[in-house]
């Protein structure tokens, strides 16, 4: 029996364990397969080279506490594909690019410049909301929220990991 | 993929057009396929496959042009910049 390409290797089972991921939680990769796979190749190579999956299309400090809002899916997906159709680089898309209706082309970046970028998530500073039990976080990729002690180790959304998120107030 | 380097073109340009890429990023190649269709000569950069002092004077470079660290950035003439994959906007600044 031929072993399965790894998604941690192979640019096409990288792709399809994206889709996948996306599908599952309402989101959609580009359909077009070369230009994703591509992307695909990019994030196998950012995380090889500094250790996590930067964003292929930006230029990653090395310091991943600089990086945190481009590790992909990045902290500016949704808002971009709301207002542009597609996330900065391509790799995801919104449903009327999916069905052909909006092209899709290179868009402005939303990143805000160094020096004016948010923190990254503490670690601690939960919040409860007031007569809750719980402290609430807020995934920063996609805004699930969530009251419970600690953040989920996956957001069950987007996927993105326990470190994006932050205490929700 | 080289660091740095330059194309010849098929024809000698009208322009002289540095361009600003990331190797991994996939509106680079395809700005870079689009320079090498045109056939117009160019000087290319790959940010990210630059050691970290080159890249400190790569970034200064476009901060100096008042741009920031996004790319692909096409400098031409040493004074018109093109951020992002526009076609259009290539096209006609390296054919006119």
């Amino acid at each position: 029996m031929t072993p399965r390409p790894s998604p941690r290797r192979d640019p096409g089972a990288l792709r399809e364990q994206l889709s996948r991921d996306a599908e599952r939680g309402g989101y959609h990769l580009n359909p077009d397969v070369e230009f994703t796979t591509a992307l695909a190749e990019g994030l196998l190579a950012n995380e090889a080279r500094y250790g996590y999956a930067a964003c292929p299309c930006r230029l990653a400090s090395g310091d991943v506490d600089d990086d945190r809002d481009i590790v992909c899916p990045c902290d500016y997906r949704d808002a971009d594909l709301l207002e542009w159709g597609a996330c900065y680089c391509g790799l995801y898309v919104a449903d009327d690019v999916l069905s052909g209706r909006r092209p899709v082309g290179s868009i402005p970046e939303r990143r805000p410049r160094r020096g004016e970028r948010r923190a990254s998530p503490r670690e601690d500073g939960s919040v409860r909301l007031q007569g809750g039990c719980f402290p609430v976080w807020r995934c920063r990729v996609c805004g699930y929220l969530c009251a419970r002690e600690r953040p989920p180790g996956v957001c069950p959304i987007c996927r993105a990991t326990q470190d994006r998120f932050e205490p929700f107030a | 993929m080289d660091a740095r380097g330059s194309v010849a073109g098929r024809e000698p340009g009208k322009h002289r057009t540095m361009f600003y890429g990331l190797s991994t990023c996939v509106w680079c190649r395809k700005t870079r396929q689009l320079l090498e269709e045109l056939g117009v000569p160019f000087d290319f950069v790959y940010v990210d496959l630059l050691n970290d002092d080159a890249r400190r004077d790569a970034v200064a470079e476009l901060q100096r042009l008042g741009r920031d660290e996004r790319f692909p950035t096409l400098v031409i003439d040493g004074a018109t910049c093109i951020v992002g994959f526009q076609p259009e906007d290539i096209r006609r600044a390296l054919t006119t």
